[in-house]
């Protein structure tokens, strides 16, 4: 047990390069799951009621542009911490 | 073993740096504050594309519209109805000229980043969207200071109904930075990271072909490469016109929580 984390320290330790990506791949998992969740639930919606489908589509497209804003920053902050 | 005898043959694949890729220092026109370099060149170009294009269409205005006139017509029709419409009602008609305006311009300051020749997204650069983003900011804070005047409007930013009173303490203050600085940020920011990501990925599939395709074992990946590139391609056309769209309807959405009466 010791020796395995020993080995996990010395991983994290040898890692080069910009640590940035990695929070940007940590940073696209929870908006990554939550788009996945509201389209799911907007495809849901429309097939119960291909009436509501515009207004469904548009709430849709603000919830995804509030949500996918966390990733963005992510990405832009890889740039620029380095 | 393989990995090494191809390293061997040729320096390593390297994407140039941001700066190289997004930085362009020579004034075609001007110097210092007022340089004319390839982005401003390419805004300039797409202001007098969306020019010639109205111009065009509407010219010579038919009752029965085709051709560029029907295209047109349809889009401030779109922008009407689904955008002013629907999400601010019948007093945003009086904003329905900005949003097309605003509509038109990111999709075209954003699509001539997959036009042969031109090929850099001039909304790439995070002064574009940052002062697209100001201008919506100015109009939807002065929507909503004319419809209600300043203590009104405040109290509507401030003190959200339907909230127990004693959250208040929380709220308010969230609620003052959310509208005032996270809005406008984050709307400048998201059109400016998808562009950025975009020219990138495009950047590196096509230099990533180009660097494939030398005489070597590793041309016969190149094709796989060429294909992503075009279908990367597609999908920064859809891009252009989703942010443009999600640009457009926020500043539709922010208007009319401006303006709407309190329930």
């Amino acid at each position: 047990m010791g020796h395995m984390v020993a080995t996990v320290v010395a991983l994290v330790a040898a890692i080069s390069g910009n640590v940035g990506l990695i929070g940007y791949g940590l940073a696209a998992v929870g908006p990554g799951i939550g788009i996945g969740y509201m389209v799911g639930k907007s495809v849901e919606s429309i097939a119960r009621q291909p009436e509501a489908a515009a207004q469904v589509r548009a709430t849709m497209f603000i919830g995804i542009a509030f949500t996918d804003i966390l990733t963005l920053l992510a990405f832009v902050l890889a740039f620029i911490l380095k | 073993m393989i990995g090494g005898l191809l390293a061997a043959a040729r320096p390593g694949f390297s994407i140039p740096d941001v700066h190289e890729l997004f930085e362009y220092k020579h004034c075609f026109v001007g110097s210092g504050f007022l340089c004319v370099n390839r982005v401003a060149l390419l805004i300039f170009l797409a202001t007098i594309a969306i020019f010639l294009l109205f111009l065009f269409a509407f010219r010579a205005p038919s009752l029965i519209p085709t051709g560029s006139q029907n295209v047109l017509e349809a889009f401030i029709q779109f922008v009407h109805e689904q955008l002013v419409l629907d999400v601010i009602g019948h007093a945003g008609v009086a904003y329905t000229p900005y949003l097309a305006t605003l509509f038109i311009f990111v999709f075209f300051t954003s699509v001539i980043e997959v036009i042969p020749g031109l090929q850099f997204p001039a909304t790439s650069r995070m002064a574009i969207p940052a002062f697209l983003a100001l201008l919506t900011w100015v109009i939807f804070n002065a929507a909503g200071i004319r419809a209600k005047g300043w203590g009104g409007y405040l109290k509507g930013v401030l003190f959200p109904p339907g909230v127990p009173k004693a959250l208040y303490i929380i709220v308010a203050p969230i609620e003052l930075v959310s509208t005032l600085i996270f809005r406008p940020f984050t709307l400048a920011l998201r059109l400016f990271a998808n562009l950025f990501a975009g020219h990138l990925l495009l950047t590196i599939f096509y230099l990533g072909t180009a660097y494939l395709l030398q005489p070597s074992i590793t041309a016969l990946f190149a094709g796989a490469s060429l294909l992503m590139a075009i279908f990367l391609t597609g999908l920064e056309i859809f891009v252009a016109i989703l942010q443009a769209y999600v640009f457009t309807i926020l500043t539709a959405v922010y208007i009319a929580g401006a303006i709407s009466a309190e329930h």
